[in-house]
């Protein structure tokens, strides 16, 4: 066969492929959002679940995902941001700081099932936090640390080098100048990463089984009292998250509307996740804005 | 006048201390992630490793014994039905992601670079978005009724896993493979070009073997990702304990009959040793992930 001929079969073969890529992800959301959409309404969004009659809802799920997602936050960022900083800015080349980097590498491979069950042992169990929302916020700061650790870096290496030397020419010490030279030009894509991760904590549910529990106890929202069993804002409450409810109710689902409930839970995670995306972008550009004197 | 210069510190001392906040606060976070690394290996190893030194179930009988039957009389804690399981699925979601991510990288960077860039990239983003519940659902409400209407039987089973595996993969390897082929200096493929060669002869023989240490890593590191996940192949595989004969057969994975077992078992019991023992496996599996990762980094280096 000519060449040129297995040039066109070969481009119109990638080409197709590519393309059908595009299709499955195109059926992959009109499948969920046209299956499940008709499912919410308000009603759906605000109310406890039925286990046994139809008509039930998602609230207090959907309660706690936002609940925990806010406690992992305030994890992970001081942590995550700190142990990046540290990496770009303070690590010389060396055989710790390999180490160190593959530590990051090696906890972000782990599946998320055995950093579940590791919190399952020692933060449910050793620590006596039982299931409860804090064992899974910690459980899904160890999920989502490297993550966050790598996006750090990758931001405060971003920074131009100018802007540092700046700094040390002006005899600034050198948390001085992270703190108010590097952050506020690397904060753009750190809260972009922040988001991004966010979204991944948002969908997460293997970690979250062993160490938030699998049911939520009947939430009383106008108890606003934190030590209260059955206020919503008591951390050492279990809580069952949407991921985890989403696969509770497939698995093993018995009222008769399992099928619509789980249609109309997926279709919420998805929009909340790509909320989460497009916000990412737009909020990273408007602090970029904010911070810098571009236009 | 007086009294204020007195109260400020000297500069010198300042800087000190901003120096040394720094440094602590940042090297704390650090030495924090290592401690949590070792923790995760220490914890899971010691009740992993509980199984064979303290209920004396030996190694070989779990790695190679057929039949789980913990319940059993005698009970019988093989778990081949799980790792084969483990290990198939992993495999064939690779064979047909693979390919099919090459395509799309190639697409973005050597077919249509720019456009094709814009079309694709938050295709694969909204790909990795996806929550791995939510493909759980997908293929229990599309795939296993569509293969179930294909070929009878029930449906679950290694094919709907590894189906379902391959889709959540695909951003994985497709954006590592990208980050490769961009990578690429252009002068490569020009001198190519001019020597006369069509696209597809410079893809081929060109840039592939340049890039293929690189491709790799991105199929090893989405076979990790398949290897470990749990929920969405637990909701399709249909979870028998069985090894695989077939590929429309109910099986289990590692994953799996952990995600199952491990709520209705007591800390402690054999049955619930064996199953911290098959997180240890999970837990090798990534070493040897991560080691192939780095030794496929390094020849992509030379």
């Amino acid at each position: 066969m000519k060449a040129k001929t297995v040039d066109k079969i070969a481009t119109s073969v990638i080409v197709v492929l590519a393309l059908f890529i595009v299709v499955l992800l195109l059926g992959l959301l009109g499948f969920i959002l046209i299956r499940g959409i008709g499912q919410i309404n308000w009603h759906f969004l605000t109310s406890a679940p039925q286990l046994l009659k139809g008509g039930g809802g998602i609230g207090p799920q959907l309660f706690n995902s936002i609940f925990l997602l806010v406690l992992t936050l305030i994890i992970t960022i001081p942590l995550g941001w700190g142990g990046g900083i540290y990496m770009a800015e303070y690590a010389k080349p060396g055989r710790i700081t390999s180490f160190i980097r593959l530590v990051v590498e090696v906890l972000s491979s782990f599946p998320s099932i055995v950093i579940g069950l590791f919190g399952l042992l020692l933060i449910v169990n050793t620590f006596g936090l039982g299931f409860s929302l804090l064992s899974g916020a910690m459980a899904l700061a160890i999920f989502n640390l490297p993550l966050m650790v790598r996006t750090t870096e990758q931001a405060f290496r971003a920074v131009p080098k100018e802007q540092k030397e700046a700094g040390l020419a002006l005899g600034l010490s050198k948390w001085k100048i992270i703190t108010s030279i590097l952050l506020p030009v690397a904060l753009p894509s750190l809260i972009t990463g922040t988001i991004l991760a966010s979204g991944r904590i948002f969908g997460e549910a293997a970690a979250l089984m062993f160490t938030a529990g699998m049911s939520s106890p009947p939430l009383d929202f106008t108890d606003w009292n934190p030590t209260s069993p059955r206020s919503p804002i008591n951390p050492l409450r279990p809580a069952e998250t949407l991921a985890v409810h989403i696969w509770k109710v497939n698995s093993e689902g018995i009222g008769p509307d399992s099928k619509e409930i789980a249609a109309g839970a997926s279709a919420v995670l998805v929009l909340l996740v790509l909320a989460f995306n497009l916000s990412a972008r737009w909020i990273g550009r408007v602090v970029y804005r904010r911070m810098t004197a571009s236009k | 006048m007086n009294n204020k210069l007195k109260s400020r510190r000297p500069l010198r001392e300042k800087h000190y201390w901003e120096e040394w906040t720094g440094r602590i606060y940042t090297s704390i976070c650090v030495v924090f992630l290592i401690v949590v690394m070792f923790s995760i290996v220490y914890f899971v190893a010691s009740k992993g490793l509980s199984t064979f030194f303290q209920d004396g179930v030996s190694l070989s009988e779990f790695l190679s014994g057929k039949t789980w039957n913990p319940a059993g009389e005698p009970a019988a804690y093989g778990a081949l039905p799980f790792i084969t399981g483990s290990f198939i699925t992993t495999f064939l979601a690779a064979l047909i992601a693979s390919p099919l991510s090459l395509c799309a990288a190639l697409f973005m960077t050597e077919i249509v670079p720019g456009k094709g860039k814009k079309i694709l990239q938050p295709a694969i983003e909204l790909l990795s978005g996806i929550p791995s519940v939510v493909y759980g659902f997908i293929g229990l409400s599309v795939i296993v009724p569509l293969l179930r209407s294909i070929f009878g039987g029930a449906g679950v089973g290694i094919a709907a896993g590894c189906l379902v595996l391959s889709v959540m993969i695909l951003p994985t390897v497709t954006s590592i493979m990208a980050d490769a082929l961009s990578a690429l200096p252009k002068g490569l493929r020009e001198s190519s070009y001019a020597l006369g060669a069509t696209r597809w002869q410079t893809i081929y023989r060109v840039i592939i073997p340049t890039v293929l240490p690189a491709l790799l890593t991105g199929i090893v590191l989405g076979m990790a990702r398949a290897f470990g996940e749990a929920l969405a192949v637990q909701m399709v595989i249909g979870n028998a304990p069985h090894v695989p004969t077939s590929l429309l057969e109910s099986a289990s994975t590692l994953t799996s009959v952990i995600t199952l077992s491990m709520g209705n078992t007591t800390m402690g019991s054999v049955h619930n040793n064996a199953l911290w023992s098959m997180a240890l496996v999970l837990l090798v599996m990534t070493f040897v992930f991560v080691i192939l990762v780095r030794l496929l980094e390094r020849r992509n280096r030379v």
